[in-house]
């Protein structure tokens, strides 16, 4: 067991090298790169904006609720709503969302072109499959996850102002107020380096699982769980890593 | 030449390759030849390096496939083009992109260039307009040919062919058959083919290597091929009624 763990860990890192070598064409790279931006950043957009705008929403309705009292100023609806919303619930929560969504699709497309030899067939080629297929997806999911996160933010905000104006618990002014206030950018830098590392890890370690199957179409859904599985884990521990440094 | 040394290939404990000695010629079709399972295509992978046999040497004009650094195996790559038995095409890009991957990947060509070379390798092997339909939308055969005219695309020094002609009509088979010997004798290819098709053995068999449950049993070429006395390569042979009557009457 622990050292099944090592050697996967020790396969992972060398991996990385493997992907991490210069491009055979750098035109054929930029090519690639465009095209796995355009996938992951359109497709994701509805499903992001939908999730954040409900998440924002519940998130202002939730603390209303719990700060309903006469001594604590109204703006606090606001100003909680939002530092949950940047620091943690989008850069996490929609991080956790894209390992479902982008993370899978790439441990399958990998894994089915191992199975299908297609793998194989790059190598004879004299291409390095590893850096070929997977540097474009890596590299893609660092630039697209932060401005997909960008978005999310705008949207629970845009969510939380909606339920706001809707259901009138303090007013749209006061939540405004609250919102604004104490605004530190740093904030926002902190969430974009979380969702840095995890859009890292997210796709690397997708690709990784894909790329190390051995077998037939069997293999392949078990390796998507265990992508999954262990891409989310490492984000959550890395949340608190992250967190514990740079707070 | 490729020549292989006291070859043996474990997978866990089970032993699928046997201490294999054999050379593949230049110029030449060099054919394996087995029943199903006797280790073909584990062979075949071993020659490329997609294997790496537990002992024994895999030579290309006397270097070491498997101890050249991955720089030098990758410039001896680029001058391979492999079929593989279940065409391996990418199933993301059209026929047309296919053909066209190592082109774009190892050559400077022009655009105009590079389309007429897909256009003659297609012709070749008599695929003509599937240029825009993806591998998903051909039939088995036809991916088999779409897969050798990739192969064939940049000229390879050396053509690995892992049944081509097999899931084939006769007709067809034969025109791959053809087309394979050609483009040995006129570039100068090794080509080395695994096949189990008894008509291709004896039409293009330059050289045959015949693996019985991953032993080497026999070499030979198609002219004596018919007339052995390896009792296994005689089953192997003439297993069919056909072939049991033909031999009758030679
Ligand atoms: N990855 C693997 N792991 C374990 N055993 C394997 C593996 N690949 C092949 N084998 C075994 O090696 C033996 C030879 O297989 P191989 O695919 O080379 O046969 P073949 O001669 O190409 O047959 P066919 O004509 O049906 O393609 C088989 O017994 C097979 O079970
Ligand atoms: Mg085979």
């Amino acid at each position: 067991m622990i050292e099944h763990f090592f050697i996967t860990v020790g396969d992972y890192f060398i991996f990385l090298k493997k992907v991490f070598s210069k491009p055979d064409k750098w035109n054929i790279f930029f090519k690639k790169l465009i095209f796995e931006m355009d996938a992951m950043g359109v497709g994701s957009m509805l499903i992001v904006s939908i999730v954040s705008l409900a998440m924002g929403s519940v998130i202002t309705m939730q603390t209303a609720m719990q700060i309903e009292s006469s001594w604590i100023p109204s703006w606090t609806v606001g100003f909680v709503s939002r530092t949950s919303i940047v620091m943690e619930l989008c850069p996490t929560i929609i991080s956790l969302l894209l390992v479902g969504n982008l993370g899978s699709r790439i441990t399958a497309e990998i894994g089915s072109m191992r199975v299908t030899e297609q793998i194989d067939a790059l190598e004879v080629m004299g291409i390095n499959p590893a850096s070929y297929l997977v540097l474009p997806k890596i590299v893609a999911s660092v630039i697209v996850n932060p401005v997909l996160i960008i978005f999310s933010i705008f949207f629970a905000i845009v969510g939380g102002y909606a339920t706001i104006a809707m259901t009138g618990c303090v007013t749209t002014y006061d939540f405004m107020d609250g919102l604004t206030y104490c605004f530190r950018v740093y904030d926002v830098v902190y969430a974009l380096v979380k969702t840095f590392f995890f859009a890292f890890v997210m796709s690397s370690v997708a690709s990784f699982y894909g790329y190390k199957i051995d077998g037939g179409a069997l293999e392949l859904g078990k390796a998507n769980t265990q992508g999954i599985v262990v891409s989310s884990f490492i984000i959550l521990i890395l949340n608190v890593l992250i967190t514990q440094i740079m707070l | 030449m490729i020549e292989l040394n006291n070859v043996s290939k474990f997978f866990g404990d089970k032993q699928v390759l046997f201490d294999i000695n054999t050379e593949f010629i230049e110029g030449k079709v060099n054919l394996i030849i087995g029943r199903s399972g006797s280790g073909k295509t584990v062979l075949m992978k071993c020659l490329v390096g997609l294997l790496s046999p537990e002992e024994g040497t895999v030579l290309y004009n006397n270097r070491n496939f498997h101890h050249l650094a991955s720089a030098e195996q990758q410039k001896l790559r680029a001058e391979m083009g492999m079929v593989f038995q279940g065409s391996a095409l990418f199933d993301s890009m059209t026929i047309h992109e296919n053909v066209m991957f190592p082109l774009d990947m190892f050559t400077n060509l022009s655009n105009e260039e590079k389309l007429d070379r897909v256009n003659f390798c297609l012709q070749r092997v008599d695929l003509e307009n599937v240029n825009r339909l993806y591998p998903a939308e051909l039939s088995g055969g036809m991916k088999k040919r779409a897969a050798i005219a990739r192969a064939i695309a940049c000229n390879p020094k050396y053509l690995f062919c892992d049944e081509p002609n097999s899931g084939l009509d006769p007709k067809t088979s034969l025109v791959i058959d053809e087309l394979i010997i050609d483009i040995t004798h006129e570039f100068g290819i090794t080509t080395v083919v695994n096949t189990h098709d008894l008509n291709s053995v004896i039409t293009i068999g330059e050289t045959i290597s015949f693996i019985y449950e991953g032993h080497l049993e026999w070499r030979g070429d198609k002219d004596n091929v018919l007339t052995s006395d390896n009792e296994n390569l005689n089953n192997f042979i003439f297993a069919q009624p056909l072939t049991q009557r033909l031999r009758q009457t030679l």
